[in-house]
């Protein structure tokens, strides 16, 4: 089979946090991810689980960082190598089902009895047992040495974890599914919204799928969407946001929204009050320094975007009391009652969240594929995407 | 009590031909020599008059023989009154002048009359109405060490706050029901005496109280989108729907009680001193010397850095000095400045032109010691350059306006705080004026933090850019497209206009609105001057 494979080799590791520092998404011809034409197939793990060949599998923010090697070694023992990436994936089963994969692994594809509290309740993102049962550590699929990802021909899923995808649905649909539901999540975790002042800060495609989230299912008064480009800043109007400003002008756009006073003589250096929630679908320092200036006292910071190692002042935290949450994968939402995936199969098909994948790319040209997801910005594009339907060894 | 100086010509038209050198156009802290298709019209101001010989002697003599039925000054004074001179503000005049300033001098002389009678309870107010709060460098140029030292460390003089709840006194409503309000201090007293610089045929009158001592919930009667459309032109106040307005809520103001005598001075054009004089000459005029100076300072200006160019102009004190002064009742008063304006500024223009070309300079009334944002460049061009007619504007309906001027997307943050979020959450919303009236002006005027930065920091009125924008919607209206010549284009879009390198390119472009050789006129400034469209 063909896949793109991620081994553990530190020199190269390094080689690719340099390159990646000197030109984003470089870390793909210098570090440890390369192609192999020959793959071995991965084997079935046990009962439940099932060949899929992926027909498109995208290129997500934390893939990028992972390729760069920002990641924080924070995830070295709950993933396996060598492993294939890409957990954004919509695929055929054997019987020619077509599906999207739910990547997080929990208890019941693990095989571990009895299921730990989070995953009874439905809540894999949460699961207490990671790392452990019958496969290999992994947090996801695109994370673990023995299932596989999607950025190749062949991979495996437990059944738990694959959903039917509409025939009405189109693949680039489909691939849209597990990131909307990350935003879907990210969403519906602080509660009722209605008549809230909400930020986003970043318009890639985890702020953009936030805010047709939060536009379709939460609904608050104001969301106020910073984006650096303008695709970002039409798009993310176009899901819902009621106003869309360039990122140095949130903060201001935030404090007219909530009449909060600010300190700084005219210039906006931090609020007084500000917004209720301030979604980071970033996850820099930067990023969340920034969340700090402007989310009110009691306000909440929902960190979207997979952060790292990060040097804050946590000063306005302990202050003004304000609570920094994460929000990571999916599960049931207690807010409506309705499993994430459920939930982001209908937005995606009701907002025609196609239109975030931007371009297509085989497998074999991986490295212009990531130059592009790490420059989408820049480029007018949102989501990039491996088109695998064509490559000759899937048939 | 003024002369016309003998060398003073006139304004002037020139028709442009092939032997007409380049012209001079402005272009923000900086200037461009163009040159004009062969046809085009260029106008130009009349020279500056000859300033008042005896400055001081003329102003005693305005106080003690007044216009229309006022008494004389002395004879308005008298011990234990209450009396409250209020002075315009930082934005007249532009540039600001030499010292000493026309406020100062008259300022003088008042007290001395009032020291004469043994009046004591004295305070100056500098009537600023929403624009921001003068400094004490600002404050000491316009009226004086010596009135400041005396006044100012005891709280009696001070600036005009719109926004104090207690300082206030509404005084009724005109037959149309607009609110008079005014400082109340100056409604209370036994004399209110303003001391006016009319730069331009707008200012002055009843203006100066009903705008310049009110606040908001007066202003917004006159300062509106529909007020604005109807002044045609605001330098005409027979045509003024926003004079209209002011007039009527000066009957209120004299009928009410409050008691006014009005001082108003004029000025010659007379804007640069020596070594920026050049730039108010006629091009084929030039010295040899002149021509000197200009490549000289456009070359040192293209190198040095925008900050150190902005404090290089911001620096320049105008040698532009008093050419009439009057006292008395604000009518009578207001006739005869009006025509001292017109006797500098005047020039008579036969007909409109498809184009209109103007460079904008590096000041207007509202970024003295501070920066020109690109809401005041849509201000200076659209609502001032554009408005100094009589009868009609210098451009016909559906025709083109071309401005020069960089438009830097900047910003000072401590004077225009909401001007930064007008120009991100509201001109990216809509350039309307109406419906940026409709649906955003409540918000901005009400807004505390806005109003808070008025009243205790050094900031515009929260409500102030969308005055700017009103300022130009009359030109809007009658305009077929604007061009900004070397602006940022980014900025230039923000502002709905059409951004252009060359003014080359400017006048291909115009073509798709207006046409084939199309006419041109150049409004050639500085100086200033008042086209008397026929």
């Amino acid at each position: 089979m063909k896949a793109l494979l991620y081994e553990r080799s530190v020199p190269k590791l390094a080689a690719a946090r340099i390159a990646g520092i000197l030109k984003p998404g470089a870390g793909a011809s210098r570090g440890p991810l390369h192609y192999d034409e020959r793959a071995i197939e991965h084997r079935i793990p046990g009962p439940g689980w099932q060949r899929v060949r992926p027909r498109l599998a995208g290129i997500c923010g934390s893939d990028l960082a992972t390729i760069d090697a920002r990641t924080s070694r924070y995830f070295e023992p709950i993933v396996s190598f060598p492993f294939t990436p890409g957990h954004e994936v919509v695929g055929d089963l054997d019987d020619g089902t077509r599906v999207v994969v739910e990547p997080v692994l929990g208890c019941v594809s693990r095989n571990v009895v009895p299921v730990c509290r989070a995953c009874a309740s439905g809540n894999l993102g949460r699961c207490e047992q990671i790392a452990y049962g019958s496969i290999a550590p992994g947090l996801q699929s695109g994370f673990c040495c023995e299932t596989g990802g999607g950025w190749s021909t062949h991979m495996v899923a437990h059944s738990s974890q694959v959903h039917r995808v509409p025939d009405s649905m189109s693949d680039e649909a489909a691939v849209m599914v597990e990131p909307t539901a990350c935003a879907v999540h990210a969403a519906l975790s602080p509660g009722e919204l209605q008549g809230s002042v909400v930020a986003i800060i970043g318009a890639g495609t985890l702020g953009l799928t936030t805010c047709a989230a939060l536009a379709q299912y939460n609904r608050p008064e104001q969301l106020i969407v910073a984006a650096k480009h303008p695709e970002q800043r039409q798009l993310a109007r176009s899901l819902g946001a009621t106003s869309v400003v360039e990122p140095s002008a949130l903060r201001r756009a935030v404090r007219s929204a909530t009449k909060s006073m600010a300190l700084g003589d005219g210039d906006v250096e931090r609020l007084t009050g500000g917004a209720d929630v301030v979604f980071d679908c970033v996850g820099s320092s930067a990023s969340i320094t920034d969340a700090l200036t402007m989310v009110r006292p009691g306000g909440r910071i929902v960190l979207v975007g997979m952060a790292g190692p990060t040097k804050l002042d946590l000063t306005p935290l302990w202050h003004r009391e304000i609570a920094l949450v994460g929000a990571y994968a999916y599960g049931v939402e207690n807010l409506l009652g309705r499993r994430t995936f459920d939930l982001a199969f209908e937005l995606v098909s009701s907002l025609r969240l196609e239109r975030l994948v931007t371009a297509h790319y085989p497998l074999a040209r991986y490295e212009d594929a990531i130059a592009h997801a790490a420059n989408a910005g820049v480029r007018g594009a949102v989501k990039i995407v491996f088109d695998l339907r064509t490559e000759k060894d899937r048939r | 009590m003024s002369t016309k100086h003998r060398g003073a010509r006139p304004g002037l038209v020139l028709e442009v031909d092939r032997s007409t050198p380049p012209t001079l156009f402005w272009h923000g802290e900086g200037y461009r020599l163009e040159k004009l298709p062969v046809g085009s019209r260029v106008i130009y101001a009349p020279e500056p008059l000859e300033s008042l010989k005896d400055e001081r002697g003329a102003i005693r003599h305005a106080l003690l023989n007044p216009l229309g039925d006022s008494q004389p000054l002395p004879t308005l004074l008298f011990p234990g009154m209450k009396l409250t001179i209020a002075f315009d503000d930082i934005s007249l005049p532009l540039p600001p002048m030499e010292s000493p300033d026309i406020r100062q001098m008259v300022i003088e002389e008042v007290l001395e009359h009032a020291a004469a009678v043994g009046v004591d309870d004295v305070e100056i107010i500098a009537a600023l109405a929403l624009h921001r709060r003068m400094t004490e460098p600002e404050l000491r140029h316009a009226v004086g060490d010596r009135v400041y030292d005396a006044f100012a460390p005891s709280g009696k003089l001070y600036n005009h706050d719109a926004e104090d709840p207690d300082g206030l006194t509404h005084l009724g409503q005109t037959r149309l029901g607009e609110d008079v309000i005014i400082n109340k201090r100056a409604a209370d007293s036994d004399l209110l005496i303003y001391v006016n610089i009319n730069l331009v045929a707008m200012d002055g009158g009843w203006k100066s109280t009903a705008t310049g001592l009110s606040g908001y919930e007066s202003l917004k009667h006159h300062h509106n989108v529909k007020t604005m459309r109807q002044s045609r032109s605001f330098m005409d106040r027979h045509k003024s729907e926003l004079h209209s307005s002011n007039w009527r809520m000066g009957e209120v103001i004299r009928n009410s009680g409050v008691k006014i005598f009005q001082i108003e001075t004029t000025l010659n054009n007379d804007a640069f001193p020596g070594n920026f004089s050049f730039l108010q000459k006629r091009e084929w005029e030039w010295t040899a010397r002149d021509r000197a100076a200009f490549i000289a300072s456009s070359k040192a200006l293209a190198r040095t850095p925008s900050r150190i160019r902005r404090s290089i102009f911001q620096s320049i004190k105008a040698p532009h000095r008093m050419t009439s002064v009057q006292a008395g009742e604000v009518d009578a008063v207001h006739e005869v400045t009006t025509a001292n304006v017109h006797r500098q500024q005047l020039v008579t223009v036969e007909g409109q032109s498809d184009i209109l070309t103007m460079g904008l300079p590096y000041i207007c009334p509202y970024n003295v010691n501070s920066i020109m944002n690109p809401i005041l460049v849509m201000c200076l061009g659209l609502g001032y350059f554009f408005n100094l007619y009589r009868n009609k504007p210098l451009v016909r309906e559906g025709g083109v306006l071309i401005l020069s001027h960089p438009t830097p997307w900047e910003f000072h943050p401590v004077h225009h705080p909401s001007y930064i979020d007008f120009f991100e959450q509201v001109l990216s919303v809509s350039t309307d004026p109406e419906v940026i009236e409709r649906d955003f002006e409540k918000k901005f005027a009400e807004d505390e933090w806005y109003r808070h930065l008025y009243r205790n920091s050094y900031a515009y009125h929260g409500v102030h850019p969308f005055y700017m924008w009103y300022w130009g919607s009359h030109a809007l209206q009658h305009l077929g497209k604007v061009i900004i010549v070397g602006g940022d284009p980014k900025s230039v879009r923000r502002l709905g206009f059409t951004p252009a390198s060359t003014l080359r390119d400017a006048l291909e472009m115009a073509t798709d609105v207006v046409g084939r050789d199309p006419s041109i006129t150049h409004v050639h400034n500085p100086p200033i001057f008042l086209a008397d469209v026929q």
